[in-house]
């Protein structure tokens, strides 16, 4: 593969982490353990410190307390080199190409425009864009735009992907699209992923662990196991009495 | 999406590109401009003529098209002075606005410090500045360009501090962890971000530099618009001072269409802003 990662383990240890903005606990106690390449969701209602992981995660924000360890390493600089962040915003920059906002990893890296492009329009090609490169922003859908983005996200050639509510902000049907297209992508590129989510579903579908977060303070109230077959039709997994089960636990927990 | 920015309303219409699409469109969006200046005009030469008003003291507009003709040479040469004025004291102050706007932006200590001295600067009135400028750098195209330079720079300064500070923290985050540097943030999410708003900033010195090089020639001078109508004022030339101003109206418009000119191709995505 093209974009590999720097060769060290990618997994995540978070533990007793606490998180205090002002007078309010966001986080608290948090405990977990990710292995390489594994996908974990984090499912919670809103303002459960869900984000807030994430940033700490990737180095962008020091909990007020407990610790967090990247491959390993427990350093925010060597997080942040290690985590690429994909927020529920496409934020493609309105004045780049499809391609060239896929580029800017590379470019800020120092390669040449012109050699970041050679590097980046294969990846088009292979996820069924190659028409989209050269449109502006404005001339795409929602979900083209959010993979586009991905895109970028795969670009910056880390290991760890931080996945912030990736398709919250797209109608049901093309979201349904862009899960499938992401198991697809990852099967072409595994990553150790985490990806916070409002939708239960989403979450059953795409990861193979769920961490239910409590309101704020947002504490973990259950973690469940989830595994469907990649080779089942979805409809078939979404309507097994499995798929209910866990569902329904998972449910249960956000109450 | 980046920053805050009011609709453009050439937006809202779909582009038409046809020649009598092109011609009504121009129709539209300047036919009431030229409709009310018609109009004043014709109302101005009537009052004149009606209420019998001495031209020393106001003239009509067909006396001020008669100075136009008769000072044609006058006003030519004096237009090419304050135009090469107007032109480098704007692009001086546009330098100069960007570069303090930067400073101002990467450092809380330099903006702590220099910001309530700029605002301080502006409520001086310039002339004080250009009558001291004209001794210290003489009666050349230096003092002008410094003038101009105080009276336009400060806009540009402000937006350009608005929209590199606007930009959406999330940009901000992301880049990060594409392995962005400081100045790869700067050059490719703040700055260009900011331009719609720089290019506000640069559209209000544009109409500014005008008046900047009428007072740095008031002061001290022998040449351009400015000068001639210090010259024309204590011989009771009204008709050539209306005159004067005119051309100085002229060229202001001209160098704010020219701003816009460069902002539409400059900036193409900004247009688009509100439907991504």
């Amino acid at each position: 593969m093209t974009m590999q990662g720097n060769g060290a383990d990618a997994s995540i240890q978070v533990s007793g982490v606490r998180q205090v903005f002002g007078q309010t606990v966001a986080l608290d106690g948090i405990d977990l353990d990710i292995r390489e390449h594994s996908r974990v969701g984090i499912v919670g209602p809103s303002g459960c410190g869900k984000s807030t992981l994430l940033f700490q995660i990737g180095g962008l924000l020091e909990p007020t307390a407990g610790s967090i360890a990247v491959g390993g390493t427990h350093v925010a600089k060597d997080r942040l080199a290690r985590c690429a962040l994909m927020p529920q915003k496409d934020l493609l920059l309105p004045w780049r190409t499809a391609l060239d906002n896929a580029c800017i990893a590379l470019e800020n890296l120092g390669v040449r425009k012109a050699e970041a492009r050679n590097r980046t329009r294969p990846l088009f090609d292979r996820f069924g864009l190659e028409e989209f490169a050269d449109q502006m922003p404005w001339q795409l859908s929602g979900g083209m735009r959010q993979r586009v983005a991905f895109l970028r996200t795969l670009m910056a050639g880390k290991d760890i992907l931080l996945l912030d509510e990736p398709f919250a902000a797209l109608d049901s049907i093309t979201r349904a699209q862009m899960q499938e297209w992401l198991l697809g992508a990852l099967e072409q590129e595994p990553k150790t992923v985490l990806l916070v989510t409002h939708d239960v579903d989403e979450a059953l579908l795409l990861t193979h662990h769920i961490v239910v977060f409590s309101a704020r303070p947002g504490r973990i109230v259950r973690t469940l196991e989830t595994s469907f077959p990649r080779d089942i039709p979805r409809r078939e997994v979404v309507t097994s009495p499995e798929f209910a089960g866990l569902k329904e636990q998972a449910l249960e927990a956000l109450e | 999406m980046i920053t805050e920015r009011e609709q453009v309303p050439e937006a809202v219409t779909m582009p038409d590109r046809t020649t009598s699409g092109r011609a009504s469109r121009f129709l539209r969006n300047y036919g009431p401009a030229l409709l009310l200046i018609v109009v004043a005009i014709g109302l101005w030469e009537l009052l004149i003529r009606v209420l019998d008003v001495p031209q020393y003291l106001w003239p009509a507009p067909s006396v001020v098209a008669r100075a136009v003709g008769s000072n044609a040479h006058l006003i030519l040469s004096a237009t090419g002075v304050t135009v090469r004025e107007i032109i480098f004291g704007f692009l001086i102050s546009v330098a100069a606005g960007l570069a303090i706007g930067s400073a101002l932006h990467f450092s809380k200590t330099v903006r702590r410090a220099v910001y309530p001295i700029l605002i301080a600067s502006q409520s001086v009135p310039t002339p004080v500045f250009a009558a001291i400028l004209a001794i210290v750098l003489g009666f050349g195209i230096g003092p002008k360009l410094a003038v101009i330079g105080l009276f336009c720079f400060f806009p540009i300064v402000v937006n350009t501090v608005d929209g590199l500070s606007n930009v959406d923290p999330d940009y901000i985050r992301m880049m990060r962890t594409l392995h962005a540097s400081r100045k790869d943030i700067f050059r490719k999410v703040e700055f260009p971000s900011a331009l719609p708003l720089i290019f506000s900033g640069c559209r209000i010195a544009a109409s500014y530099a005008a008046i900047g090089a009428v007072f740095g020639e008031w002061t001290g001078s022998d040449s351009g618009l400015g000068y001639e109508i210090t010259q024309a004022q204590p011989q009771l030339n009204t008709p050539l001072v209306f005159a004067l101003v005119m051309v100085l109206t002229i060229l202001a418009l001209l160098l704010f269409g020219l701003v816009s000119l460069v902002e539409r191709y400059t900036i193409p995505w900004a247009k688009r802003r509100e439907q991504t």
